[in-house]
């Protein structure tokens, strides 16, 4: 039986949490992340919680917290945005490495200067490369189920690695939406209770021994590592990254079967996109607009589709192209870009066509940077474009702006 | 006692049989702190395990050991980067007896209350096994004095029962000799180099364990471990309040020092000797106390020696002992004896 919560994204992410079984949550306020942590905090004060609250004095030192407290076999939760991510993201890398399954809830804002409060996917691009599992996801109701299919993901004894769970700043963090949530005791049983710590062999020791530190089998983590070993290590955390895609999807289905709810396959969520010649990729919020006007389309009878990646990292480049590989267009919409490059999901998605025959025609929208409105007419100015451009088959700028003046 | 050797670690004939700490679940026990040098030599219980790639003459792996000794039961140990750090982790290999983590440089005192934290939430929920584990933090005067000062005035304040233990070789030792907040003044250091103009660090130490104190946590001391009962003494009261516990320890490096590697406990004795680094311990209730050596000097003004002695063995102040700069040698004994005065004034048994 599941119960209707009036909440915004925050807050179904800090009642997500709430009901995780969370050991410690180690955080720094920053807009517009904060009312996770208020929120959260209510929860501590209030003594609804077992978790210990460490509110820290930086960023940095959240994430560090994170690492000491999950390397100590704390189920572990921290939540932060832009600039906050910007300067823990140094420990960011060493939470993978470590192999710590500390989820992350990321409020995305974008990055300074110039300072800027408001939603752009500029800090989730940031932390692209630290060897964390980013989903991204639409609406608060996604982000709820995400937080804890979070925890799952990064516990399950095939990755054992951190989770980032991307909502984007004010359109879900401060936006109220009707949402279902469950029964404390059904996310209970789908987390299978408190953490359970992976064990793992140790030549030192005859037996398996729990990866935490633990006075019982002492260990060390965090050794120096030079050019003969740390190649080997990074090799064990990029092949850990492979078997992400299979247990998101797994969630994803279990999470199905207790909720009634899925989002694709749990990694990339395809709307009309079988038979479209023009297809939108996007990730985020943004996606739900770009639904909404594809579907007007496609009811015009025009074969537009919509892509949604909601699994970031790993890149699911065999699915995208599979998808992909009979469209005329692709459309990638970006909403952040290294100067002097393209968007970070556009270059991933051309990655993703390279190595077929022929490709369609791709150009990189960049939108919603600084948090500027994406709107259904701009949607359809973007369609309108790429319809010309698969008129005139050739796609003259690469990289495009949606929504900027002059 | 509960503390279990396992496995059987291979040991040849005739060594000693160094093993590592197994506290099994459900240890309730405490290790008495032995009070005589024979017990504690005959433990043999070191967090710290032989055959780690310190230099030869490094007083942190003495630091670690005399710490260890006073370790009372299950221990977490928490590193930041720095000599310590690397020379004792080269993977494959590990040094550390005890549960060890290090994270980064800057962060060793928020890894640590990270892991108090989940100490404490799994206590709270019935899952750890023991009745309480230490953690505890080595940490550089870099990791400590500059880069990771936010971090442990953060910890400090937040009240995490961790002691932090900072072993002070006074520069960045581990990236080869670079000027630090701990340096002293007129050291040369390789980016404070004693030139034609300037002659070594322009700026004093930042007086760390006084501004810990400013922190009002439960216990600051400063220790050396020329002075090992005092240093494990404190090293246990560190532990045993409950709270954020600091103890700053001088720890030399020959190699940063210049000076020979036989000599580095007679340099630091020299430095307590002296009144460069007075040993102290502070706690709300009793405020400044002198300890050892320092109280020592304090009864008998005359025991007190001239920075001189300090500075004569150590290559980072040869150009001092040049005549141009006698002047510079008086400045560093005005400032050691102001620094002394002042502690004698407020240490609550010091003669009056």
């Amino acid at each position: 039986m599941q119960e209707i919560l009036n909440v915004n994204g925050d807050e179904a992410v800090a009642y997500a949490v709430k009901q995780s079984l969370v050991d410690v949550v180690s955080a720094y306020p920053i807009t517009p992340q904060t009312i996770i942590v208020e929120k959260f905090s209510e929860f501590v004060a209030d003594g609804l919680v077992h978790t210990e609250f460490v509110p820290v004095e930086s960023e940095h030192s959240a994430m560090s917290a994170c690492v000491g407290a999950a390397a100590a076999g704390a189920r572990t939760f921290t939540a932060t945005s832009s600039q906050g991510l910007a300067l823990m993201v140094e420990i960011v890398y060493i939470a993978s490495a470590l192999r710590l399954p500390i989820v992350m809830a990321v409020a995305n804002r974008a990055l300074s200067a110039p300072i800027n409060i408001h939603n752009d996917h500029s800090d989730a691009y940031l932390m692209r490369d630290a060897g964390w599992v980013q989903l991204f996801t639409e609406n608060v109701q996604e982000t709820y189920d995400t937080t804890i299919q979070a925890f799952k993901i990064a516990e399950d004894e095939r990755v054992l690695l951190p989770v980032a769970v991307n909502l984007d700043g004010f359109f879900l963090s401060h936006t109220l939406e009707n949402i279902r949530v469950l029964p404390d005791d059904a996310v209970t049983e789908f987390l299978g209770g408190y953490r359970k710590v992976a064990k793992l062999r140790v030549d030192y020791y005859d037996e398996q021994v729990p990866h935490m530190l633990n006075p019982a089998r002492p260990l060390t983590f965090g050794s120096l590592d030079l050019y003969d070993y740390y190649f080997e290590h990074k090799v064990q955390q990029i092949e850990a990254m492979k078997n992400v895609p299979a247990v998101v999807r797994e969630v994803n289905e279990k999470w199905f079967a207790l909720t009634g709810r899925k989002y694709g396959d749990g990694v990339i969520d395809a709307y009309g996109v079988e038979d479209a010649e023009i297809v939108i990729v996007a990730m985020g919020s943004g996606a739900g607009t770009v639904r909404s006007v594809v579907k007007k389309y496609r009811e015009k009878g025009e074969k537009l589709g919509l892509l949604r990646i909601r699994m970031f990292r790993p890149f699911p480049y065999e699915e995208v192209k599979g998808l992909l590989k009979d469209a005329k267009a692709v459309a990638v919409m970006d909403k952040g870009i290294g100067p002097g490059s393209f968007g970070a999901l556009y270059q991933d998605v051309v990655s993703s066509l390279y190595d077929l025959g022929s490709h369609p025609l791709t150009v990189d929208y960049v939108y919603g940077l600084g948090g500027r409105d994406l709107t259904p007419e701009l949607v359809a100015k973007m369609i309108e474009q790429v319809k010309e451009d698969v008129k005139t088959g050739q796609v003259k700028e690469k990289i495009r702006y949606l929504g900027v003046r002059g | 006692m509960v503390v279990k050797t396992l496995p059987e670690f291979p040991v040849k004939k005739g060594e000693p049989a160094y093993k590592i700490w197994i506290f099994e679940p459900g240890w309730k026990g405490e290790i008495p702190l032995n009070f005589n040098l024979r017990q504690v030599a005959e433990q043999k219980r070191s967090a710290l395990l032989p055959g780690h790639r310190l230099c030869a003459g490094c007083a942190a792996p003495i630091v670690v050991k005399l710490a260890s000794f006073a370790f009372r039961g299950p221990t977490i140990v928490v590193n930041a980067t720095g000599c310590l750090e690397v020379a004792t982790t080269v993977f494959p290999y590990t040094s550390w007896a005890v549960p060890w983590i290090h994270n980064a440089f800057e962060n060793a005192a928020s890894t640590a209350a990270g892991v108090e934290s989940a100490i404490k939430a799994l206590k709270k929920t019935g899952r750890l096994p023991y009745e309480h584990v230490d953690v505890v933090v080595f940490a550089g005067d870099g990791g400590t004095f500059d880069i990771g000062f936010q971090a442990l005035s953060g910890m400090a304040e937040r009240g995490h029962d961790v002691l932090y233990i900072l072993y002070d070789n006074e520069a960045y030792m581990n990236t080869g000799i670079q000027r630090s907040g701990g340096t002293p003044k007129y050291a040369a250091t390789t980016t404070s180099p004693a030139g034609e103009v300037i002659p070594g660090k322009p700026e004093s130490k930042k007086p760390i364990a006084d501004i810990m104190v400013a922190h009002r946590i439960p216990y600051v001391a400063t220790a050396t471990p020329a002075h090992w009962m005092d240093f494990m003494k404190k090293v246990r009261k560190g532990l045993e309040v409950n709270g954020p516990g600091f103890i700053h320890s001088l720890s030399s490096c020959d190699r940063g020092w210049r000076h020979d590697n036989a000599i580095s406990i007679e340099v630091l004795r020299r430095a307590v000797d002296t009144c460069y680094f007075p040993l102290w311990e502070w706690t709300p209730e009793t405020g400044y106390m002198l300890t050892d050596r320092s109280l020592v000097i304090a009864r008998n003004p005359s025991l007190k020696q001239p920075i001189e002695r300090f500075v004569e063995v150590q290559g980072r102040f040869r150009h001092l002992m040049k005549p141009e700069n006698k002047e510079k040698l008086k400045e560093l004994q005005e400032y050691v004896d102001k620094v002394w005065e002042d502690l004698l004034k407020r240490a609550s048994n010091a003669p009056k």
